[in-house]
């Protein structure tokens, strides 16, 4: 990347820059994650990657000794499967939420 | 209770998607922490499972070391062949099924340095087989020794001063020797990685895929370079997207700028077309188009 661009403050990974003009017509995805806490090797690429901030990790060890992920923003979830692709060992997936009925966009505003 | 056990409990109603192509009885696989390759196996799945072939019809080859192991984790058939003879391997079973889809998923000192010969004829002849080259930049599995693919400078268990030999490139030698479909991606980038498989296995002809991993336990740490989360960072700062680029100008200096992207997608005859047409016209109508073994 070269270094003359701009690059989004640190505070706004997750925003968006601006509203989007049809931000009340699009339907945002949800997804719910599930995290098989014993497979997990801690090595925060889901943290780290998740686009909305959704994961942290945890204070606690699991049976391996390795801190794993915790979901710190259920809401925040779009179901958009990076964590699922990125993890090594295949200790986290998202499956997406029935019954949606909110306008999009509104938990970011 | 606490959290983590209703988590715990929660996912246990519902399987993984990736159980069904992986050999559940082999896990915990035997990857280090932050190391790259569950990624990579997780887009090949992906892309198995785009390109809509039945699994019956795929066979996944690998050869030694730590990306070796991806055929005995995958749940198709396959076969964990000798050092550096995953593409004869695979050759084999085109041949002698030329339905098969056959993937061969290997290292670089597995495919490029001790399979070197195998992977220039096998590019050259334009067998169709697709070939995942996944590069770590070192022999991970047997002690960090420097391999034909390790930056200059770059510090090995045999190169305890920095490495003064000059690497690979390894798409320019695919390009060289006439691959049909060329690209690199690391396994940060994991949709366009997912997307080049699917497009590779698609490819008539030798493809390839080089991904560039992290190798957390050998080549970050002699090198001081952190944990594969510190590699993940680097290719996400210092990945350029160059489709169609020069292979020439694909090498990889260490830590360096690395370009990605599709270089090469140019369909040629492959070794049965060429095979089927050359007996074609030497032997007129007496010839019988090859088939292999199973009619």
């Amino acid at each position: 990347m070269p270094q003359d661009l701009p690059s989004p403050p640190e505070s706004t990974k997750s925003k968006y820059w601006r509203k989007p003009l049809d931000a009340d017509t699009v339907k945002v995805p949800h997804g719910e994650l599930h995290i098989i806490v014993n497979r997990c090797k801690g090595c925060r690429f889901c943290v780290e990657y998740c686009p909305r901030d959704v994961l942290e990790m945890a204070e606690d060890f699991n049976v391996k000794g390795y801190h794993y992920p915790l979901v710190k923003d259920e809401v925040a979830c779009v179901n958009c499967q990076l964590c699922e692709m990125l993890c090594p060992e295949f200790a986290i997936f998202c499956t997406q939420t029935e019954d949606e009925e909110e306008g999009g966009g509104e938990d970011e505003g | 209770m606490t959290e983590e056990t209703t988590v715990t409990e929660e996912t246990q109603d519902v399987a993984h998607p990736m159980d069904d192509l992986l050999r559940m009885d082999r896990m915990p696989h035997i990857w280090c922490p932050t190391c790259g390759l569950g990624t990579v196996v997780t887009a090949l799945a992906l892309a198995l499972g785009k390109s809509g072939i039945p699994l019956d019809d795929i066979a996944v080859v690998s050869g030694i070391g730590c990306t070796g192991r991806v055929a005995g984790y995958i749940k198709v058939d396959s076969f964990h062949t000798t050092h550096g003879r995953a593409i004869p391997f695979a050759t084999g079973l085109h041949l002698a099924n030329p339905k098969l889809k056959v993937i061969v998923v290997s290292g670089d000192g597995d495919l490029i340095a001790i399979g070197g010969n195998h992977f220039i004829h096998a590019a050259r002849r334009n067998v169709d087989i697709t070939v995942i080259c996944v590069n770590n930049f070192i022999y991970a599995m047997t002690g960090g020794q420097v391999a034909p693919t390790t930056p200059l400078t770059a510090n090995a268990s045999t190169m305890p001063y920095g490495n003064f030999e000059p690497p690979f490139n390894i798409p320019h030698l695919a390009d060289s020797c006439g691959a049909a479909y060329v690209a690199r991606w690391s396994s940060l980038h994991v949709r366009r990685m997912t997307t080049a498989f699917a497009e590779a296995i698609a490819t008539p002809g030798f493809s390839l895929v080089e991904v560039v991993t992290p190798c957390s336990t050998l080549y970050a740490r002699r090198n001081r370079l952190g944990t594969g989360l510190d590699l993940l960072k680097f290719y996400h700062d210092n990945c350029e997207i160059q489709h169609g680029a020069d292979t020439r100008s694909l090498n990889i200096d260490f830590q360096g700028k690395i370009t990605l992207g599709k270089f090469i997608e140019r369909p040629r005859p492959t070794f049965l077309d060429r095979l089927d047409n050359w007996y074609g016209q030497v032997f007129g109508d007496k010839y019988e188009p090859y088939v292999g073994d199973r009619k």
